[in-house]
């Protein structure tokens, strides 16, 4: 008698717990820098605590770290039950979760001692890259034997988005970080200039579409479904927005560089895709939104559905932004101000981070033993504190952003300029106390999940058993 | 016109087509970009005026680096005519050409900085540095004095001119052994102050004129 196959549900609570902590780690260092804008001494005479030191420490934190952990874990999770099958290669797992954690420990500790190359969101030095790069073939390992052993013969949308994020983020993240070793904590990248500038761009804006749209996007097309107990509002829908997005996005890193010295002619194909990009975006996104259809008193009962459908409101929201912002014209008013810092924080605040709740939420109890979360109270109040603080924040920093991008090209009548660079920042300083506030709130809900996860997974500590794969005849392919 | 659905179900079934479906359509975009500018690039490199970065400022530019500057100060002036009459001519292509990684910036926290140099003296250089506050007193820039007692790193930085000289930057031998004389008994702070003062005027394009009429001023 063959003994029955079960899902391999261990590595998942790894990575649960690991995203975690990571999201705690990485607000902490977010709110602590942004209270850093306002109070300068902050950092009490420790160069590894300033600014320009800790900045990438957060957003590596909070977007390879905490986002890295929360799509390794749910695409292991989804590609387990939307192919009825265990994870391929188990040890091999166990690696990718240690090796990622690894990762992110020596990410977040050399780039605050200045062992960084200072490339926008691939800061981490060569042999740390090499390392990531390493993980990362790993991971697609996993996955994609897992997608080969499937017994169900059709591969669900979840897992092309899953799939496209592995690729093209193993493509970027090598072809940026290419260098010559110098020593441990130095290397000078092969490019240099204005194909820099572009190959960083490209690769910068595509971990965007890659890690925070289309990873996230896998993790709504499975969870978005199972939550609203009913299946995705428009399949077909879904297989135009998937080629249309990931055939798009990658034309639109130029619009990091309008009036630059990057080629008019980059810039302004850049633009062009951006406008374009709002199509596959919407679809997305309405495609989300529609499958609740029918259901939508869940919203009101169900926190983790709260915390998807507002997700996906705020998805469509900041894509439009987004595409708005690539307008040249728009462009040269939003560049290089804070309404940027705005743009990417409703995006990964209001999108990525709160499909990544909503998400863990529903995960949760079922890989730890229980029916349900703990407490759902301390979830309703966790949905509250963070759409309040993405609020506070979002707001206070498009109105800092627009403040100073119109104070900067202000002109008097007789055509000199109006303000000083110095006019323009003491006109803002104090939305950056705001926007600490702001990340305040986000960070106590935070930890309000973390309490009501560590409950939940103590409750059902003695309950967790393996869960059966459903084997059907009609399996085999 | 309705396309059969078969053949999207054809590639659906087939794991190994549909990731190299998508291998083919996220590069695309990429190539059509970047391969061209990588042209562009070898064609205009090395203009007359800009010399690669000497040892003094290259020690300078890698503490900029490795301190995150870029984090708060861009190094890139728009074709806006607001932008030059602040900060002066447009940035051009050329200028950043010795700079492994470039750094133009996404945010300008404190201003650009693509034409500071010679703009204030050393010394308010140094004093800014140890102090923002003390020239600039509403300033959210935090202190960098620790800097006046760092010493700069030679290996890291023969290092990086021999990387440099392989990659093609005009370094010859006898620059890079001079290195370590150039620098010696130098903090990073002096480094640092060198690197700022020669910023638009060490990597000027000789003759260059703003690119529109607009932003003659």
């Amino acid at each position: 008698m063959q003994t029955q196959e079960t899902y391999n549900d261990g590595v998942i609570r790894l990575f649960l717990l690991a995203a975690i902590v990571w999201a705690l780690i990485g607000m902490t260092v977010g709110v602590y820098i942004a209270a850093e804008l306002y109070w300068p001494n902050m950092h009490m005479g420790f160069p590894e605590l300033t600014f320009g030191r800790l900045r990438p420490s957060h957003t590596f934190g909070v977007i390879f770290a905490f986002g890295g952990s929360a799509l390794i874990g749910t695409s292991f999770y989804v590609a387990q039950r939307t192919c009825h099958t265990r994870l391929a290669f188990g040890g091999l797992a166990k690696f990718v979760f240690w090796g990622w954690q690894l990762c992110c420990v020596l990410a977040m500790i050399t780039v605050p001692f200045g062992i960084t190359q200072s490339k926008e969101y691939a800061e981490p030095e060569w042999w740390i890259d090499i390392l990531i790069a390493i993980v990362w073939v790993s991971y697609g390992i996993v996955f994609f034997g897992t997608i080969a052993r499937r017994r169900i013969k059709h591969i669900y949308v979840a897992c092309w988005y899953y799939g496209a994020f592995i690729i093209a983020v193993g493509l970027m993240h090598i072809v940026n970080n290419l260098a010559i070793p110098v020593s441990l904590t130095r290397s000078i990248p092969i490019y240099s200039g204005v194909v820099d500038a572009m190959v960083q761009w490209w690769y910068g804006h595509n971990a965007v579409a890659f890690i925070l749209t289309a990873g996230f996007l896998g993790m709504m097309y499975y969870f978005v479904p199972r939550q609203a107990q009913q299946p995705l509002w428009s399949y077909r829908f879904s297989i135009v927005n998937f080629w249309a997005l990931i055939s798009v996005y990658m034309w639109a890193g130029a619009h990091h560089l309008m009036y630059t010295a990057l080629p008019d002619w980059v810039q302004s194909v850049g633009m062009a895709f951006s406008i374009i990009l709002i199509m596959p975006s919407w679809g997305s996104a309405a495609n989300g939104l529609m499958t609740f259809n029918g259901v939508w008193e869940r919203v009101k009962t169900d926190p983790a559905a709260k915390f998807m459908v507002i997700s996906l409101v705020f998805y469509g929201a900041s894509t439009m932004e987004g595409s708005i912002m690539a307008d040249k014209t728009v462009n040269s008013l939003s560049h290089y101000t804070d309404w940027t810092v705005a743009h990417v924080h409703s995006g990964s605040l209001g999108w990525v981070a709160m499909i990544t709740i909503g998400s863990l939420y529903a995960m949760a109890p079922r890989i730890l033993g229980m029916g349900e979360m703990y407490s759902k109270k301390a979830m309703e109040i966790h949905f509250w504190l963070h759409l309040l603080g993405t609020l506070i924040y979002v707001i206070a920093m498009w109105f800092a952003g627009i403040k100073a991008g119109l104070m900067w090209r202000a002109l008097n009548p007789d055509g000199t300029l109006m303000y000083s660079f110095l006019d323009s920042l003491i006109a803002i300083k104090s939305m950056y106390v705001i926007r600490t506030v702001g990340g305040l709130f986000i960070l106590t809900g935070m930890a309000i999940m973390a309490w009501n996860m560590l409950l939940t997974a103590q409750k059902g500590k003695g309950s967790i058993e393996a869960i059966a794969v459903p084997v059907e005849p009609i399996a085999a392919h | 016109m309705k396309l059969p659905y078969k053949y999207f179900e054809a590639i659906e079934k087939r794991a190994w087509l549909l990731g190299v479906l998508t291998a083919i359509f996220v590069s695309f975009g990429g190539l059509a970009e970047i391969v061209p500018l990588f042209a562009a690039a070898n064609a205009v490199k090395a203009p007359e005026g800009v010399k690669p970065y000497s040892a003094i400022r290259l020690a300078g530019f890698e503490t900029y680096v490795k301190s995150g500057c870029y984090t708060c100060h861009s190094q890139m002036i728009r074709h806006l005519s607001f932008e030059t009459q602040r900060y002066g001519l447009v940035s051009t292509a050329d200028e950043s050409v010795y700079d492994r990684p470039m750094q133009w910036g996404s945010k300008r926290t404190g201003p650009d900085l693509a034409r500071i140099g010679g703009k204030y003296s050393d010394e308010w250089q140094r004093a800014h540095l140890m102090d923002p506050r003390s020239v600039v007193p509403e300033s959210n820039m935090p202190k960098y004095d620790w800097l006046s007692h760092k010493p700069i790193n030679v290996k890291n930085l023969q290092g990086s001119m021999r990387a440099m000289q392989t990659l093609g930057t005009p370094y010859s031998d006898e620059e890079i052994a001079a290195a370590a004389a150039a620098v010696a008994g130098k903090t990073q702070m002096d480094a640092l102050i060198a690197y700022l003062q020669g910023l638009g005027i060490d990597n000027k394009v000789q003759g260059a004129e703003p690119a529109h009429e607009a932003d003659k001023l």
